[in-house]
C-alpha cells in the first residue's frame, strides 16, 4: 500500500535530521513527525562552535533550517506537527493517523523549569529559557543565571552584552561546564557566581522585581534565566517501549543496537543519551538508528 | 503560493493600525531563533484569516519604545487586540495551535 511509510521519525533535532537523510537516501520512504515547535533545542541558541565543519561556526537556527532543506531535497516529508498518540502493538505501526513499517524515536529532550511558586505566571515577563530570545530585553539591567553547565555559560555570556550585572546561582561549587566555556565566563567583569546556592521563589506581580535564595536572602534582579537542563521527551512513549531507570527510552537490540525492545522500533539522540547530550552525537545516533532500521527492514523483507 | 506578507507597524502608524477589529501583532526580531518558526506560521495565517483578522508584526530593534510600553519581554509575544485594546497574549512560540487558540478565545474559528 502506497500510504504506508517505510519509516516515521519522530523529532526533528539533529537525530532526526540525519536519520532522514540516511533514509531517504537509501530510498525509503520517509515520514518525520517533525513538531510544531521543529529544529529541537539548537533553534534557541545562537553560535554553535563544535559542530564539525563550520570553521567559524554556524547559528543554531541556521544549522537547522540547513537540515531541514537537506532532508526535504532527498524526499523526507517534513510535518510539522506534534506526535499526539502511538502504537507500536500493531503493524504497520501508528503515530497519529500515520502507518509506518519502522519508527525512529528521536523527540529529544525538554527544557526543565525550576517549578517554582511563581515561575510559570512571570515567564515572559522576566523569567525566560532563552537568553538569545530575550537578553536584549534587558538592556542596562540586573539579572539572574540559574545553572552550571555549557547552556548556563552561554545564558550568562549572551546576557553580558546588554545586562549590566549578571549573577550565576549554583546548588554546587563548581560548574560542570566544558573549561572553554568556564573560562570566558570567570573572564567576563559583568558576571559574578554564588556558589551552593539554590532559588527558591521569584518575586513580582506583572514583572520579575527579586529572587529568594535558599540562604533567605533576596536578590533584586529584573530577570531569571533558568539553565539547568532538560529531561528526555518520552510522555507519548510511556508503557509502549522500555525506559530505563532515569526514564530515558532505551536501546536494547542485540544485533541492531539502537533497536528498542520493540522489533522495527528504534532509538536515537537525547531521547536516550543522558550522557554526552551533544549536537554531533545526537547526528551520529541518527544515523545509527537509520542505518539499523535499513538493515532492519532488509531482513525483514520490506 | 502568493503569501501575503504581514504588515510592518511602527511606533508612528502602531495605533491608528491597531484601533479597528482584531489585528495580531508578533513582537519579533532577526536575532530571535524561534522567530525564524512563528514567522512563516504568521503569514500563512494572514492568508486563511484574511478579511477577519489583520496579522501585522513589530521589530523590537527599531520599536523598542513600542515594546517596552506593551510589557514584551520575550520573543516571539503575540498580542490579539481588539479596538486597540489587548484581549490576549501568546508569549513564546506554541505552534500554529497556539495562534489559533488564542483567535477561537476571541471568537474567530
Amino acid at each position: 500500500m502506497s500510504d504506508i511509510y517505510d519509516v516515521i521519525i519522530i523529532g526533528s533535532g539533529p537525530a532526526g535530521m540525519t536519520a532522514g537523510i540516511y533514509t531517504s537516501r537509501a530510498k525509503l520512504k520517509t515520514l518525520m513527525i517533525a513538531g510544531e515547535k521543529w529544529g529541537g533545542q539548537l533553534m534557541l541558541t545562537t553560535l554553535v562552535e563544535n559542530f564539525s565543519g563550520f570553521a567559524e561556526g554556524i547559528q543554531g537556527p541556521d544549522l537547522m533550517a540547513n537540515m531541514r532543506k537537506q532532508v526535504e531535497r532527498f524526499g523526507v516529508e517534513f510535518k510539522e506537527e506534534n506526535a499526539t498518540e502511538v502504537d507500536f502493538g500493531v503493524k504497520p505501526f501508528r503515530v497519529n493517523n500515520y502507518s509506518g513499517r519502522s519508527v525512529i524515536i528521536a523527540t529529544g529532550a525538554e527544557f526543565k523549569w525550576l517549578n517554582l511558586p511563581n515561575e510559570q505566571k512571570l515567564i515572559g515577563r522576566g523569567v525566560s529559557s532563552c537568553a538569545t530570545c530575550d537578553a536584549a530585553f534587558f538592556k542596562g539591567k540586573k539579572v539572574v543565571v540559574v545553572g552550571g553547565g555549557d547552556a548556563a555559560m552561554e545564558e550568562a555570556l549572551v546576557l553580558s552584552r546588554h545586562a549590566t550585572e549578571i549573577v550565576m546561582v549554583h546548588r554546587r561549587d563548581s560548574f560542570r561546564a566544558s573549561k572553554i566555556m568556564q573560562d570566558r565566563v570567570f573572564a567576563n567583569p559583568k558576571i559574578k557566581v554564588i556558589w551552593n546556592a539554590e532559588v527558591k521563589d521569584v518575586l513580582g506581580e506583572n514583572k520579575v522585581e527579586g529572587v529568594v535564595l535558599s540562604s533567605g536572602e533576596t536578590l533584586q534582579t529584573e530577570g531569571l534565566f533558568v539553565a539547568i537542563g532538560h529531561s528526555p521527551a518520552t510522555k507519548i512513549f510511556e508503557g509502549k517501549v522500555n525506559m530505563g531507570e532515569r526514564g530515558y527510552a532505551q536501546r536494547e537490540g542485540d544485533n541492531f543496537r539502537t533497536m528498542s525492545n520493540v522489533p522495527g522500533v528504534f532509538v536515537s539522540g537525547d531521547v536516550h543519551d543522558y550522557i554526552y547530550r551533544q549536537a554531533v552525537t545526537a547526528a551520529g545516533y541518527g544515523c545509527e538508528a537509520a542505518l539499523d532500521c535499513e538493515r532492519w527492514l532488509e531482513e525483514e523483507g520490506h | 503560493m502568493v503569501s501575503v506578507a504581514t504588515i510592518n507597524l511602527t511606533r508612528s502608524d502602531f495605533d491608528e493600525k491597531t484601533k479597528a477589529r482584531l489585528v495580531m501583532v508578533d513582537f519579533w526580531a532577526e536575532w530571535c531563533g524561534p522567530c525564524k518558526m512563528s514567522g512563516p506560521v504568521l503569514e500563512q495565517m494572514s492568508d486563511e484569516y484574511a478579511g477577519r483578522v489583520v496579522i501585522s508584526k513589530v521589530d523590537v530593534d527599531s520599536e523598542t519604545e513600542l515594546a517596552s510600553k506593551y510589557g514584551v519581554m520575550s520573543i516571539p509575544t503575540v498580542i490579539l487586540f481588539r479596538d486597540g485594546q489587548e484581549v490576549s497574549r501568546q508569549i513564546g512560540f506554541a505552534g500554529k495551535a497556539g495562534y489559533v487558540s488564542l483567535l477561537a478565545k476571541a471568537g474567530v474559528v
